[in-house]
């Protein structure tokens, strides 16, 4: 690599490559560290941190109380994984299939929606399903039900949102894995006598896997603390981990205990990673 | 590839149950954003201004006198271009530095460059949060601006790295035999060369920026971005001149974007 003269290389090196390593220490090592160190400490009755050690947090956070939303914030991410997966894979490969020129068109629809702030569209769905939304005006009017029904503020409601904002993640990779498959293995595929459903689990689905695989975990790592989604739509009622660390960081004012739910998200995130590095899935394609 | 294009198998006909279930997925794409634009016009002057009872251009007069949500969205834009410039300006220097030099730590910086992008954002804006409150640093736009440039500088890098892979170190060498310094050889060759990537990358980091609520949330102490003013309106019922603003966010962001593409494919043809 280094073909330049050796001694003459020092400063430039150090003037391109300290701006990223100061900002990674000051701005993502350093706050990671301090949040693994306040996780361990507690609040005083003004709620100030208080420098101690202890495993208070972590203990108070293996309440059932606690469980329920861990399990809540699972079964959210999983489910919208799945539900995405299953749109989505279809969705790719009917946009990969289509003509060129269509297909820049159809891949640029997906991704103009992302134009309008996040919040400002799920506030739109709110609005859709709310019981003078357009949805039950619909409802009524067709005679459906004479009562405005409660769309909002339960699981589905939340499942939708997250579905909602994080489909394109799973639309992109797959996308990508969709295109580069080789059309001769197909091929082959066929002229060995296989029929479509034999080539779709024993070559196309395997090929592309890379695609479902970092997909999967563009969707299910964000849903975990996704907290605005499962606030507007599940109204408190389907509470996730990301609720609870914001409360903790906000109204609670309970940093230490915040931190505590922060570090066991943070582990969750890892055991996700290493699944998915296990199963070949590359880093690169989570960029 | 031609060739290859005419031998597919299933490229017979459009599949008329793989459109409809194609446009189906649009519509719920795009639903959300119709009922947005609809209430933007929405005459209804009663919370929470959701049956829609007629048409107005009210709310985007009444826009207008609402210096607060105005101010927001300056906010948003003076964060956004000033992170964009930090992390261009980091990134664009990182990627041309790991991609020229081998050094100790190299692999380091790589790992926790993907930090950023895969950890959820609430952990990052948390983290942030801690340590201005430790070091004392008052939240407000410096602190968005920092938070911004953490999370959109992985993205610069990652899309620039992409463009780099291509790139041969030969092109600087020969600059440098016939006599240009450094930072000439920078400017004239390394900069044009890498140029589309730089622009992608700035707009994907504009992008994020322009969009965060999460990292936003925590670390804003008394200052508003337009996000940050939507979600206050969402809890008490968000008037309807927030869609109306967002509806004008959409046009201009579609304009910006669809003019910026076109301009980057040209580029991208040239080299």
């Amino acid at each position: 690599m280094m073909t330049l003269n050796d001694k003459k290389q020092k400063m430039p090196m150090l003037t391109m490559l300290s701006p990223i390593t100061s900002m990674l220490i000051f701005l993502v090592v350093i706050p990671l560290i301090y949040v693994l160190v306040l996780s361990f400490c507690k609040t005083n009755e003004y709620y100030q941190v208080m420098f101690t050690f202890s495993f208070d947090n972590y203990k108070n956070l293996l309440s059932p109380s606690y469980f329920q939303v861990y399990m809540n914030s699972i079964v959210i991410a999983a489910i919208t994984t799945v539900i995405c997966i299953v749109l989505g894979y279809p969705f790719a490969y009917y946009i990969v299939k289509q003509p060129p020129k269509i297909r820049t068109i159809l891949y640029m629809l997906v991704i103009i929606p992302f134009w309008t702030n996040s919040l400002i569209r799920i506030y739109g769905w709110k609005s859709f399903l709310g019981a003078s939304g357009l949805l039950n005006n619909l409802f009524v009017w067709l005679g459906i039900t004479h009562k405005p029904l409660e769309l909002l503020f339960n699981r589905g409601a939340v499942v939708l949102g997250m579905t909602y904002t994080l489909f394109p993640f799973m639309v992109l990779p797959l996308y990508t894995a969709i295109e580069k498959l080789d059309l001769t293995l197909i091929e082959a595929s066929y002229d060995l006598g296989a029929r479509k459903v034999n080539t779709f689990l024993h070559v196309i689905l395997p090929l592309t896997s890379s695609g479902i695989f970092a997909g999967a975990i563009m969707v299910f790592i964000p849903t975990l603390g996704f907290f605005f989604v499962s606030d507007i739509l599940g109204g408190g009622k389907s509470d996730m981990i990301g609720n609870l660390i914001e409360r903790q960081f906000g109204s609670a004012n309970n940093w230490p205990l915040g931190s505590a739910l922060s570090i066991i998200l943070i582990l969750l995130t890892l055991i996700m990673v290493r699944l998915y590095t296990k199963a070949g899935g590359k880093l690169e394609d989570l960029g | 590839m031609i060739f290859m294009h005419n031998t597919r198998p299933d490229r017979t006909r459009p599949h008329l149950i793989g459109t409809l279930f194609a446009c189906s997925i649009y519509l719920f794409l795009f639903l959300p954003i119709f009922v947005v634009i609809l209430n933007s016009f929405n005459a209804n002057k009663t919370k929470p201004y959701a049956t829609f009872k007629g048409f107005t251009f009210e709310w985007y007069i009444k826009l207008f006198d609402n210096p607060a949500l105005l101010s927001s969205f300056g906010n948003t834009l003076l964060v956004a271009f000033a992170s964009t410039v930090l992390s261009v300006l980091i990134g664009t220097l990182a990627a041309v530095g790991m991609h020229r030099y081998k050094f100790k730590g190299k692999s380091a910086i790589d790992a926790l460059l993907y930090i950023p992008v895969v950890i959820p954002e609430i952990i990052l804006g948390i983290s942030l949060l801690s340590v201005f409150a430790w070091v004392s640093i008052p939240r407000g736009l410096i602190t968005l601006i920092l938070s911004h440039v953490a999370f959109s500088t992985p993205f610069v890098i990652f899309t620039l790295r992409a463009r780099l892979s291509g790139y041969d170190l030969t092109f600087e060498e020969a600059a440098m035999d016939l006599g240009a310094n450094r930072i000439k050889t920078f400017a004239y060759v390394t900069l044009p060369l890498i140029l589309p990537g730089i622009l992608s990358g700035g707009l994907l980091a504009f992008t994020l920026s322009i969009d965060d609520v999460i990292i936003s949330y925590f670390v804003n102490g008394t200052v508003k971005t337009f996000p940050l003013k939507v979600m206050e309106s969402i809890k008490s019922g968000v008037a309807p001149d927030v869609n109306a603003l967002s509806t004008l966010i959409l046009l201009g962001t579609t304009g910006i974007v669809l003019l910026t593409q076109s301009g980057l494919f040209k580029s991208e043809a040239k080299s």
